[in-house]
């Protein structure tokens, strides 16, 4: 069995059992990682190309990491605004970077769609490594698999998110890949930052935090993004922090198991308290090491290696 | 040189609808009747056109386009917006001033007609800015630009914020009666948004343009016009607010008008799920209950007529990701098929559906065109509403092909466009 088309676009077209197959491909590269010389020869001749638009080192460093483990050649293309020449759209890029013979494109890039026109554009696979505020699916994907580390059904856990749903191509992947899989998923943010008729994926939206991590089996704390301020969507960072961190004492009405994560890079003091971030609760380094499984996992797939 | 269109079914709105004959002279409509027997002297040059089984209706009028010319030829001149337009049955279009220059002067207003009439085809009339270089700050010089033949004032596309510069463009132009057309839209509340902003929006992560941009604007539009007395005319309504509030404006006896696009009758925010920016208009396609609403509009005669906002781009421009494109679509060539769409729903009959191409838009700009009255300029259009085709952009006279509805499977047909006289689409 392998995936259905020969991208990873978002969560949102993906089946429950397309999720689980990358989730259970991805754990025998996690124990890969583990090894003395962390590497196998599944990619051996085939080019990833990291085409990032928008700058951002930890995820392009784990598809880095997670190409080069496979034994693929990798290019990192990060087109500045400044290079790319006026007129050349997206896809001139993309048909350039092709001629390269790239097997799989990695894209970042800041419109929502990004990704989904340069599959139509190219043969090469391509994945979506954050587009806009759309998907982030490997993020995604990333998080079920450090879920199930600790909690493995992942069906009928109570997964609450926390920030800024609105502009969040985390949120909006981890809404749709949770849901896929069962959990009850809730919703915690001020009005502002909530997206019209959201309700409608089967999520419950609370802007009390108290209220919504009562019972929490795990908590996700969304990074706010700090030029938001300035733009009507709450007062300072200092009501934020006072309305929405999560603290030791507010994470006491979630289970007492519960699971601390957040994507990175971390506001400490903002979302989250330091304290938490640096307890037992907390799994965002084993997010990040995650991360380097969930690729390997999924450009094993992609590339035609798990048909069999 | 003379001309009979022969045997078709004749519908000017409000004045003839029957199986009857028409007879243009010298450029003007001469007479209309069943069975015209033409005179003797008449019958030398005299061009014979069979239009049985076709309709025949005035020449369509467009209160909204973008011809593009001067300052963007490489996305239409006004040449290929005027082969466009005929081709779409249109014989008489208005156009916005977005141009580069701005149309805010004489000048500009004069070059435009200079190359409409160099281009020949439809007729041209041009709509001068509100304000200079449709910055929303200081009045355009608004009596030059009528005494050199702007019909209305807009500054489409970069709505006038402030309500107080508003106010007294409303009060000035009726020194002109000239209508002031309004694309409402409060840009703080569209903030940057690329299309409607509702569930669609939200499952695509989209920045999302509220109905409420519309509907604020439409509201204070209506409150300046009751202050103020002046004309107003409200551009591509998409929301069942504006809708509404345009009702109860009608209501009160406010002199407002009202158009609607093909686009936003015949497409919902769904279409833009394949995130192709074909789907990227402002304002921007809105939920089937707006669809629904505009439709009423339509029936019970709120919104009074059909305009295009013909809004051609190059190929590249449209490329582009989605949020990052321009807004608009072409078209002048798709207008009368997807009108027909309404007609096929019972929304409208037929003589209501032209009625809002020809002379309700004529009454709106005060224009003496979209009419068959026996005097009036012979813009004559031969329709054939029954006849099936698939619509094909490569095949729009256009110099762009921006629409969302390439493959459509359509009903209703243009097939001859005659202005002052002429042949200038169709084969004779
Ligand atoms: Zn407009």
């Amino acid at each position: 069995m392998g995936l259905k088309t020969k991208d990873l676009l978002g969560v949102s077209s993906l089946t429950s059992d397309e999720i689980r197959l990358i989730l259970e491909t991805s754990e025998s590269f996690k124990e890969v990682s583990g090894r003395e010389i962390k590497k196998v020869p599944a990619l051996r001749g085939k080019t990833v190309v990291n085409l990032f638009f928008e700058p951002s080192t930890r995820t392009r460093t784990s598809f880095e990491l997670a190409a080069k483990r496979l034994s693929a050649d990798v290019i990192n293309f990060s087109p500045s605004t400044s290079s790319i020449v006026k007129g050349e759209t997206l896809l001139d890029t993309a048909r350039n970077i092709e001629s390269m013979q790239a097997d799989i494109i990695v894209l970042r890039h800041s419109s929502p769609g990004a990704a989904e026109t340069l599959a139509k554009g190219v043969r090469s696979s391509v994945i979506n490594a954050g587009d806009g505020w759309h998907e982030h699916p490997t993020q995604a994907l990333l998080d079920l698999f450090t879920i199930k580390e600790r909690k493995p059904n992942i069906e009928g856990l109570t997964v609450t998110i926390v920030g800024d749903i609105a502009h969040s191509r985390v949120a909006r992947s981890n809404i749709f890949a949770l849901t896929k899989l069962g959990a009850t998923v809730r919703l915690v943010a001020p009005p502002t930052m909530i997206p019209l008729h959201v309700d409608r994926f089967g999520v419950s939206v609370f802007s009390s935090l108290d209220a919504g991590l009562e019972g929490a089996d795990v908590i996700i704390m969304l990074r706010l993004q700090l030029e938001r301020l300035g733009r009507a969507f709450f007062p300072s960072i200092r009501e934020y922090a006072r309305l929405y961190c999560l603290t030791m004492d507010r994470m006491k009405r979630a289970k007492p198991d519960v699971m601390i994560m957040h994507p990175g890079p971390l506001n400490r003091g903002v979302e989250i308290a330091p304290e938490i971030a640096d307890s037992q609760s907390a799994v965002i380094l084993d997010q990040v090491a995650n991360g380097v499984a969930v690729r390997m996992g999924l450009m094993y797939l992609l590339s035609g290696s798990g048909q069999a | 040189m003379n001309m009979l269109i022969r045997g078709g079914t004749v519908i000017d709105p409000g004045q003839f609808h029957g199986l009857g004959d028409v007879f243009i002279r010298a450029g003007k409509i001469e007479a209309i009747g069943e069975h015209l027997s033409i005179a003797e002297s008449d019958m030398v040059e005299l061009t014979i056109i069979d239009a049985q089984g076709l309709v025949v209706a005035p020449g369509f009028v467009d209160l909204h386009a973008h011809l593009r010319e001067p300052g963007f030829e490489h996305k239409e001149t006004i040449e290929t917006g005027a082969s466009s337009a005929v081709a779409g049955g249109f014989t008489s279009v208005c156009c916005m001033p977005n141009t580069s220059p701005v149309n805010d002067n004489q000048a500009v207003t004069e070059f435009i007609l200079s190359r409409a009439k160099q281009a020949g085809k439809a007729n041209i009339f041009p709509i001068g800015a509100i304000t200079k270089g449709s910055e929303g700050v200081e009045l355009a010089e608004i009596g030059d630009l009528f005494a050199a033949g702007c019909v209305a004032i807009s500054d489409d596309g970069r709505p006038v914020m402030n309500s107080q510069v508003m106010r007294r463009a409303m009060e000035y132009a009726q020194a002109f009666d000239l209508p002031v057309v309004d694309h409402c839209e409060c840009l703080h509340l569209s903030d940057g948004g690329c299309m409607n902003e509702g569930f669609v929006s939200t499952e695509l992560g989209m920045p999302g343009i509220p109905n409420a941009s519309e509907d604020v604007m439409v509201a204070r539009n209506i409150a300046l016009a009751e202050l103020t007395g002046a004309r107003l005319h409200l551009a591509h309504l998409s929301t069942a607010g504006s809708v509404r509030l345009t009702r109860q404006a009608k209501a009160n006896g406010i002199p407002v008008t009202a158009e609607v696009c093909p686009h936003h009758f015949s497409l919902t925010d769904e279409a833009a799920r394949d995130f192709h920016a074909n789907a990227k208009m402002s304002p921007p396609l809105r939920s089937a209950a707006d669809v629904e609403a505009l439709k009423e509009g339509l029936a019970d005669d709120t919104i009074d007529t059909i305009a295009t906002d013909h809004a051609p781009h190059a190929i590249q421009e449209k490329q582009m990701e989605f949020d990052k494109a321009p807004f608009g679509i072409v078209g002048f060539e798709t207008a009368f098929p997807l009108t027909m769409a309404l007609v096929e729903e019972g929304v409208l009959s037929l003589e209501r559906a032209i009625e809002k191409l020809t002379s309700a838009p004529a009454r709106a700009f005060s224009l003496k065109k979209g009419t068959l009255a026996v005097g009036s300029d012979a813009d004559v259009v031969l329709l054939d509403p029954s006849h099936s085709w698939v619509i094909d952009p490569t095949q729009f006279h256009s110099k762009s092909q921006n629409t969302p509805f390439t493959g459509w499977n359509v009903k209703g047909k243009v097939i001859k466009t005659i202005v002052a006289g002429t042949i200038v689409y169709g084969s004779d």
